[in-house]
């Protein structure tokens, strides 16, 4: 409660970025990976591919859990108040499309997975149950919504560094050194 | 006259009843020999990855002879058409009729025959027999249960697929695709 200031705390706590960036890493490895092994005929290393995808996918649906309880709970540091109010909204609803996105890709994947008739068992050890029963029509659907929902996660990932890398270098604020681990504050 | 008139009678009647009782033992006792191919199947599940996989012969020849009363004479070949498989996804089924899992192209049948059948008591029995996949035979035991009521045999019994050669090469790491496949039976029978 050391900064609470009427404008909220200056950076996010470091639970917050430590969450904020392993599901960075975990989402672009992971949607290389997926970019990769489609293109893959069957293998060996294809299926090891495919379920360490899947383990890592449901990772980071975990880690999206925790880390909206983890918001729900603690107050964000609040836009410069220069940003022209478009600007705000654009900024608040990317990242609201953000976490609905770290839920609906994974969700979608698994979603998938049963369809297409393999279960997903994290990290080989653990069964996740399968929410829809195995039927090569809804498996297609899925596969189609997982591959959609990850091409317009991409979009938004991109957009939000390039706003973040805006806010650096053009606007010299601090919108993403506050985000950055390490620095003080 | 009468007296002997009543002899016969009553060992008519006594004859009567033992043909009776005797033949209706007989007629529960009926041989199982006609399968129902529509209703029977042959499946099998394996692990990938840790993950349980099911799959299944599509066309098979089941041919069998058993008769409850006389267990141990019971009989069973099963003819089974490789290349009908369905290996639980697309890519899979495409696959594993290739040369490094089943070789249906050189290897076009699998087939078991029953050597001899053993009761286990109740409606469970054991049949044991020769396995022969791509070629390689084996030697399985292969227990089951049959209901007289509908004529159905249940079973399963668990192969090691690197026994048979099933997934050769790159294939041949169990860490991937597990050497235990479970298979399992359904074989629908009625009597004549």
């Amino acid at each position: 409660m050391n900064s609470l200031a009427p404008h909220g705390p200056a950076r996010y706590t470091r639970t917050a970025i430590s969450l904020h960036w392993l599901i960075a890493l975990g989402i672009i490895g992971i949607f290389s990976l997926g970019l990769y092994m489609t293109s893959l005929s069957l293998s060996p290393t294809k299926l090891k591919l495919y379920s360490w995808h899947k383990w890592a996918g449901i990772t980071v649906f975990v880690l999206a859990l925790a880390r909206l309880a983890w918001r729900l709970g603690h107050r964000p540091p609040e836009l410069p108040a220069s940003m022209p109010a478009l600007m705000q909204l654009a900024a608040n609803s990317a990242h609201v499309v953000l976490y609905i996105l770290m839920f609906a890709v994974p969700l979608s994947g698994w979603l998938m997975s049963s369809a297409k008739g393999f279960q997903t068992v994290w990290f080989g050890v653990l069964p996740l149950p399968d929410l829809v029963s195995k039927n090569a029509e809804l498996g297609d659907l899925l596969a189609t919504t997982h591959a959609w929902l990850n091409w317009l996660l991409a979009a938004t990932v991109v957009g939000h560094a390039c706003a973040a890398l805006k806010h650096h270098f053009i606007d010299r604020d601090d919108v993403l050194t506050r985000m950055l681990p390490g620095a003080k504050a | 006259m009468k007296t002997s008139t009543l002899r016969q009678a009553t060992l008519a009647a006594v004859l009567g009843l033992s043909v009776f009782t005797l033949a209706a033992p007989a007629a529960q006792a009926a041989t199982f020999d006609q399968v129902k191919a529509d209703a029977s199947r042959v499946a099998f599940t394996y692990r990938q990855m840790g993950v349980a996989m099911d799959g299944k012969f599509n066309k098979f020849d089941a041919r069998l002879n058993f008769d409850p009363a006389k267990p141990e004479a019971g009989q069973a070949t099963v003819d089974i058409d490789v290349a009908s498989v369905d290996a639980g996804s697309d890519e899979a089924t495409a696959e594993v009729t290739g040369k490094t899992w089943f070789d249906a192209a050189k290897h076009p049948k699998a087939s078991f025959k029953s050597s001899s059948v053993k009761a286990l008591g109740g409606n469970r029995y054991e049949a044991l027999g020769t396995l022969t996949i791509k070629g390689r035979s084996q030697n399985v035991t292969a227990p089951f249960t049959f209901d007289p009521a509908s004529g159905a045999f249940d079973g399963s019994f668990v192969i090691k697929r690197g026994d048979f050669a099933i997934g050769e090469g790159e294939w041949a790491d169990f860490g991937i695709v597990a050497n235990e496949i479970q298979v399992k039976f359904h074989l629908q029978a009625a009597h004549k």
